[in-house]
């Protein structure tokens, strides 16, 4: 027996022997991003390991994946390859886009039993606008999200306002803004009233705006937007004026990844972030501050963020009956109340609320509880076909108002055409 | 006669053989791909079920209607006409300085060089602190000078400029290591003939060492105009392209067409034109202005 041989045999032995240990238990991975802060890959490996107790007979394999965007890349490009993860966490907007790409199963064609539809129905309403397109559910919330506004207590008393009342009306935002604004003699500005930041995805911020406004971006089957609506035309006049008229806020484009870090310097006396930043001013804000839900104007509102789970397609149904257990084994209420609170993501299911650690919780930390009471008021998230080439139709469009390079109206006129352009071969 | 031939053969063989390993390596990940690309932007965008079709021009044709494309060729031209003879001339002026005798010669060379071991994303976010509106270096340095804060990545007009510096600090200092390395080929002989002439400082530099570092100067002209052409990560890690795709660059258009839009046959597209592009910038500099060069 030459070396060559010798090599190939032990080759195909151990592969038997490999081949034999997997058949023994199904094996699933599972990508998921991380957005916030805080020890988020050892929280879901704890999951796993929880998971591997009460199911011996699966084995999930964990595997962060980077950002959200490069989730979605590193999920599309594996099931491209035919080596598709077999449930993973994504953008709760990459729905149309993973449907369009024949990716994912609908949980409606696998979650069959009376339990596993009861399971799909115990989710806030508002979460699921973005779970679900066509008739089918495509996606279960996992870590979701809503705007909030953030206030420093101390900046508000400094300027005569009452320091546990934040603006409730578009009005009262502008004026409290320019009692908040800080000028010294030669202009120069030591603090602002308000940021809402405007790089990387505007229109995301933008959506509570609009939403205030009475518009709503896209319909729920992600073949029309309505960028040009004259509610919308007025809520980007309204972002742009807060810079360039009323002089509350920096002018040209406010950074998401600095906003925290101007709040904790004192450089502006309000934010506009995600509830996912809880946790993270909670530790470094060295005043007291405030959470508060968005001011309105027709109504109050917030566009949902966050991220789903969705369940890829596969043809091995055991493999496909294990990522949905495992789907489930990571919504329970407890799960869902311990995520939240170890987060800052809004736990997804109104019984999540009532489990002891929530109540314990939110009786602690009364801040936690706005996001969800902000949920009644919630709209989807922006979300279509191609999303994101018709979002970034309209970031572009935000980002030439915010800088003068652009009125609104025409600005907005350009973007809807574009838009609709793009979403043409959607329509049927 | 048939035993030379065989040899000759044979030796063909071994050559090929040898050359194997490298063509394998380079025709695997650069020439397929690069074939593949150009014939994948003459084929429709796959969606789920419905399969690739060929659309012949189309995608050229989408591209030359694509207001996007034309801001970043225009952003990417002028990218280059800008960063390629700044760090060339920061290179070379970096050079002469540290080629003296001078004191501390080591710590400079050091310092100029430093930029250059930084991964790109380490130094974007140095930058992006230097860049923040109020508190970042830039801004309390010019309150110190009364100048009010800039909101230098987050407005059109400076955007592109604050990136074009990022990579002027970042190549000017590995440059200067090729133009240190020409200089000190330079026979000194020559700077003493000149020197006996009474020639003056510029014209010395004129007359001698400018004409001799030339081969280096195209080399690193190629260089850094290709790299022009390359930049990506700077603009995902410091603007995202924005705003209003004021800072979009050709490659960074491409990323985001395939990678966040999924359109991968007029990504194709892009990236056949690009192809063309770098192409075309290495056959002129080599074949064009070779004749111009001294050798010696």
């Amino acid at each position: 027996m030459n070396s060559f041989t010798r090599i190939m045999t032990a080759t195909a032995l151990a592969t038997t022997v490999l081949a034999g240990s997997a058949a023994s238990a199904t094996e699933i991975t599972f990508y998921y991003p991380i957005a916030v802060g805080g020890p988020i890959t050892k929280i879901v490996d704890g999951y796993a390991v929880e998971f591997a107790k009460a199911h011996p007979d699966i084995t999930v394999k964990p595997v962060y994946t980077g950002s959200y965007q490069d989730s979605v890349v590193k999920a599309m490009t594996a099931a491209k390859a035919g080596n598709a993860p077999d449930a993973a966490v994504l953008l709760s907007t990459d729905m149309f886009t993973l449907i369009d790409n024949d990716l994912i199963e609908p949980y409606d064609a696998i979650a069959t039993s009376e339990g596993d539809k009861t399971w799909i129905k115990s989710f806030y309403p508002a979460l699921m606008e973005n779970s679900q397109a066509g008739g089918h559910t495509w996606g279960i919330p996992f870590q979701r999200s809503t705007i909030v506004q953030y206030w420093n207590k101390e900046a508000f008393k400094a300027a005569g306002l009452d320091p546990d009342k934040a603006p409730r009306t578009w009005d009262e935002m502008v004026a409290f803004g320019k009692k908040l604004t800080k000028r010294d003699a030669s202009g120069h500005v030591s603090q602002w009233g308000v940021e809402i930041p405007s790089s990387g995805f505007p229109y995301w911020l933008f959506q509570a705006l609009t939403t205030q406004s009475g518009a709503i971006l896209a319909n729920q089957d992600g073949t029309k937007v309505a960028y040009n609506d004259p509610k919308v035309v007025e809520a980007a006049q309204f972002f742009a004026d807060l810079g360039q008229k009323y002089e509350v806020m920096p002018k040209g484009i406010i950074d998401w990844g600095t906003t925290p870090k101007d709040f904790f310097e004192g450089k502006t006396a309000i934010m506009w972030t995600t509830t996912g930043n809880l946790t993270n001013v909670r530790k470094n804000a060295k005043f007291a501050f405030g959470v508060a839900a968005l001011p309105s104007k027709q109504r109050g509102g917030s566009p949902t963020g966050g991220g789903n789970i969705y369940i890829f397609k596969t043809k091995d149904k055991v493999k496909q009956a294990a990522a949905l257990e495992f789907g489930r084994f990571l919504t329970t209420p407890e799960r869902a109340a311990d995520w939240g609170i170890a987060t800052g993501y809004v736990a997804t299911r109104p019984d999540a609320w009532q489990t002891e650690a929530m109540k314990k919780y939110a009786a602690e930390f009364p801040p936690a509880v706005v996001a969800r009471d902000q949920l009644k008021d919630a709209v989807a998230e922006l979300s279509t076909h191609d999303n994101q080439r018709v979002t970034k139709v309209l970031n572009d469009a935000l980002q030439a108002i915010l800088t003068s390079a652009k009125p609104a109206k025409p600005a907005l006129d350009q973007a809807q055409a574009e838009a609709t352009r793009i979403l043409h071969a959607y329509q049927h | 006669m048939t035993a030379p031939r065989n040899a000759r053969f044979s030796m063909h063989v071994q050559g090929w053989l040898l050359a194997l390993p490298a063509i394998v390596l380079l025709a695997t990940f650069t020439h397929v791909p690069a074939v593949s690309t150009v014939v994948d932007s003459f084929f429709s965008t796959p969606h789920g079920r419905q399969p690739a079709a060929f659309i012949g021009l189309d995608q050229y044709r989408t591209m030359l209607a694509d207001p996007i494309f034309w801001r970043a060729v225009e952003n990417n031209l002028l990218y280059a006409l800008i960063t390629v003879p700044v760090s060339i001339g920061l290179a070379l002026a970096m050079a002469l300085w540290v080629n003296g005798r001078i004191r501390g010669r080591a710590a400079l060379r050091l310092a100029f060089f430093t930029p250059t071991i930084l991964p790109m994303v380490a130094a974007a976010n140095i930058w992006l602190f230097f860049y923040t509106p109020d508190y970042g270096l830039l801004d309390q340095i010019g309150r110190l000078f009364g100048v009010d804060s800039t909101n230098w990545l987050g407005s059109p007009a400076t955007a592109l400029p604050a990136l074009m510096a990022v990579t002027i600090w970042k190549e000017a200092g590995f440059f200067m290591i090729f133009f240190l390395a020409a200089l000190q080929q330079v026979p000194p002989d020559l700077y003493e003939a000149a020197r006996m002439e009474n020639a003056g400082r510029w014209q010395i530099f004129r007359r001698i060492t400018w004409p001799l570092v030339m081969p280096t100067t195209l080399f690193v002209a190629i260089n850094a105009l290709i790299n022009a052409f390359r930049i990506v990560d700077q603009v995902i890690a410091m603007t995202g392209g924005g705003p209003n795709n004021a800072t979009t660059l050709l490659l960074f258009y491409i990323y985001q067409v395939a990678f966040s839009f999924w359109d991968i046959g007029y990504a194709a597209a892009l990236s056949t034109v690009l192809l063309f592009v770098l192409g075309t910038i290495a056959l002129a500099q080599f074949f064009l202005l070779d004749r111009r060069i001294h050798y010696r």
